[in-house]
């Protein structure tokens, strides 16, 4: 019993790292871009809160957990939005293509966070792992009336403000006037644009709002998941592209993306607490979140269901002179 | 000038053709003003003369004749999945998946290093590795194929997620072959009999991976160029409607081209395993799968560019590591640096591709116009 408990923890807590990608995925996405640099994006985020924790714990002697927190945050939304905002302007602006400057944009920002992730605490003149206790703790802090009940009891107030924010992302997307005008871009962008919604606005804002989420997948990976620490082990960009995969899992659906997630969260755990795998055998069962994206692949384009669809002109650029 | 009609602060309009040394000439510029800024990171970071960093990067990757050679191998290998990419790129299918191709043929040629190595001659054995990790690729590359000619599955996110199963994949056989056990990876295979290695030629170790990619490079170039296989690939990239109308079967060109360029991807998982490192791990592809895509991206198919643009890539990779174990940081400012490259080069295009006419020549324009018009 214990161990189902503690399984779908886990997998609550995984399910929190990409439900945040996915979800600045799906925003990305509804607008018709096709953000190949989520990975890039996330590792973004989850530096950027480790700069901004660690020069609050460095500089200021005496400071709360919750300034560390906004500082860390701060900063992970910072970093976040500038990389979506180069893939924009690259994109957009500049009409380069969508899927290699995605691409682009991974290596960059993976190799940037490894880059001062790893060697943050060296340059300040520091010796050791970079660790920030005090950071993680304030992101890791319970609901206060949950703290004691199993499986909640270890899940920081993120998790729960992911479930919060896809819950309002798709009223907006299904309720709201901008929702609407939103999918139009999405879907069509030339008759968007001859109703008279600024289609370079929205994709814009889509991009940067969606990037900053995402960023926050990876702000929750180095405070919550791996407390407040650093490993370049590429653990991150694997868990960038999970959430891309999770973007098709959900069929671009924020609230079914809540429980996709926890479900991925599940299969990437489930080796762990199964007895008498031998170590080759756990690396077959760390395959499932992938084998099952390509199922739901197959299955979406083999149903043709019209909700469930992409957006029409997802990874189309979109010029208005080009006719 | 009334406020509707007010001109925007700049025109932008798409070129109709552009001189080859013009659009050659914006690709440099790109490439300096990229070199600058990164000359402004590596300063902000180490304090360092940046002309003093480009000379210790140029050591790092050419300074001696071993590193020279390295370099080269890296850059074939670079240059190899570009052109195994080129042929679905020109069809407009985005393998995404060059990656997990690669892997599947370098597990593939280690499989026949460990089991067949004793028993064959090592001229044969290179013959069967090649043609397992070729068939391994394409086979990895056909199934996202298949899919999408018969029922439009996205393939971008298909190929993507064939990377993953790969890794684990090789992280499964990594388990298996692992050797000496508890080191959780499998060590240079062959070690001490050097069965399935590349044998040196004229004394290079790396010389014939170089062949190998030069040959399959030339062969792409003719291939897109001047067969009928080329000629339908670019025309289903163009346009399927149009190929559906002059009978080509896009199914079947679709297919086939993804197994090809699936093919050339798992050989160079070969070359990787075979020919350079002598060992399989998660790490074996590196990467240089998805840089590969930005390399037959940026050269626009043509074998030849890539060349030159795997060269500077793997030029970057190699000097920037060499100033990170200068300056005792880590090596991944290789990637940060080769990210600002390519963000330039990404943006250059636009500037080839395009026009921009800033508004008060417009203006100058449409008052040349109106003075001959009232003359004439």
């Amino acid at each position: 019993m214990n161990q189902i408990l503690s399984l779908i923890q886990s997998a609550i807590v995984f399910g929190t790292v990409i439900l945040f990608g996915a979800m600045g995925e799906i925003l990305t996405e509804k607008s018709g871009s096709l953000n190949l640099g989520v990975p890039g994006v996330m590792s973004l985020g989850a530096v950027g809160a480790l700069i901004g924790g660690f020069f609050c714990e460095r500089n200021i002697p005496d400071a709360g957990s919750a300034v560390c927190l906004l500082s860390a945050l701060f900063a992970a939304l910072i970093l976040a939005g500038l990389g979506s905002l180069i893939y924009c302007f690259l994109t957009i602006t500049l009409r380069a293509n969508q899927n290699v400057t995605g691409l682009t944009l991974t290596i960059f920002g993976c190799g940037f966070a490894s880059f001062f992730g790893g060697s943050l605490n060296k340059l300040a003149g520091g010796v050791g792992q970079i660790s920030l206790p005090t950071t993680s703790l304030a992101f890791r802090a319970t609901l206060p009336a949950l703290s004691k009940t199993p499986v909640f009891s270890g899940l920081g107030w993120l998790a729960y403000a992911a479930i919060v924010m896809a819950v309002v992302m798709q009223w907006v997307f299904n309720r709201t006037r901008i929702g609407l005008n939103l999918r139009a871009v999405g879907e069509n962008p030339a008759t968007a644009d001859a109703a008279g919604i600024n289609v370079t606005k929205y994709r814009y804002l889509s991009g940067l709002i969606g990037g900053c989420i995402s960023g926050l997948g990876g702000l929750f990976y180095t405070m919550d998941y791996i407390k407040g620490t650093w490993a370049s082990d590429g653990g991150i960009e694997a868990l960038g592209w999970l959430a891309v995969a999770l973007v098709i899992f959900a069929t671009w659906k924020p609230v079914r993306a809540i429980w996709c997630s926890y479900l991925f969260g599940l299969l990437s755990w489930l080796y762990f607490y199964l007895n008498g795998l031998s170590r080759a055998s756990q690396e077959l069962f760390k395959m499932l979140p992938y084998v099952v994206t390509i199922l739901v692949l197959i299955v979406v384009s083999l149903r043709r269901q019209r909700e469930n669809q992409p957006p029409a002109s997802l990874g189309l650029p979109y010029f208005r002179e080009d006719r | 000038m009334d406020k509707k009609n007010r001109e925007p602060l700049l025109r932008v309009t798409r070129r109709d053709s552009i001189a080859w040394y013009r659009a050659w000439g914006i690709r440099l510029l790109s490439v300096v003003l990229a070199l600058i800024v990164c000359a402004f990171v590596i300063y902000a970071i180490v304090a360092m003369n940046p002309l003093k960093v480009y000379d210790a990067m140029w050591k790092g990757a050419f300074g001696t004749v071993r590193r020279s050679w390295i370099t080269t191998r890296d850059a074939m290998m670079l240059l190899c999945i570009g052109v195994g990419l080129a042929p679905a790129f020109r069809m407009r299918f985005w393998n995404i998946g060059a990656e997990g191709q690669i892997l599947v043929g370098g597990i593939a040629t280690a499989a026949c290093m460990i089991y067949l190595g004793k028993y064959m001659p090592t001229w044969l054995l290179l013959i069967v590795m090649a043609v397992c990790s070729l068939l391994a690729g394409a086979a990895w590359g056909f199934l996202p194929a298949l899919f999408k000619a018969r029922w439009d599955t996205n393939e971008t996110l298909f190929t993507l997620m064939m990377n993953y199963i790969a890794i684990q994949l090789t992280s499964f056989f990594v388990a298996k072959w692992e050797h000496p056990a508890g080191s959780n990876a499998v060590g240079i295979i062959n070690s001490g009999t050097k069965d399935g290695w590349f044998p040196s030629i004229f004394g290079q170790q790396y010389l014939l991976n170089v062949i190998i990619v030069l040959v399959l490079a030339v062969l792409m170039f003719i291939y897109l160029r001047s067969t009928k296989h080329g000629f339908e690939i670019a025309v289903v990239g163009e346009s399927e409607n149009t190929a559906r109308y002059a009978g080509i079967s896009v199914k079947k060109v679709i297919m086939r081209t993804m197994c090809l360029s699936g093919a050339i991807c798992g050989l160079s998982g070969f070359l990787a395993v075979s020919g350079a490192s002598h060992t399989i791990s998660t790490t074996t592809a590196g990467g240089r799968g998805f840089t590969a895509i930005i390399v037959a991206w940026l050269a626009k198919f043509n074998t030849f560019v890539m060349i030159l643009i795997s060269f500077l890539l793997v030029f970057l990779e190699k000097g920037a590591s060499q100033i990170a174990s200068q300056y005792n940081l880590n090596e991944y400012a290789s990637k940060v640096i080769t990210g600002i490259i390519l963000f330039f080069i990404l943006g250059s295009e636009f500037f080839i591709n395009y026009r921009i006419v800033p508004r008060h020549r417009v203006h100058a324009q449409a008052a040349q116009a109106e003075k001959e018009e009232k003359t004439a």
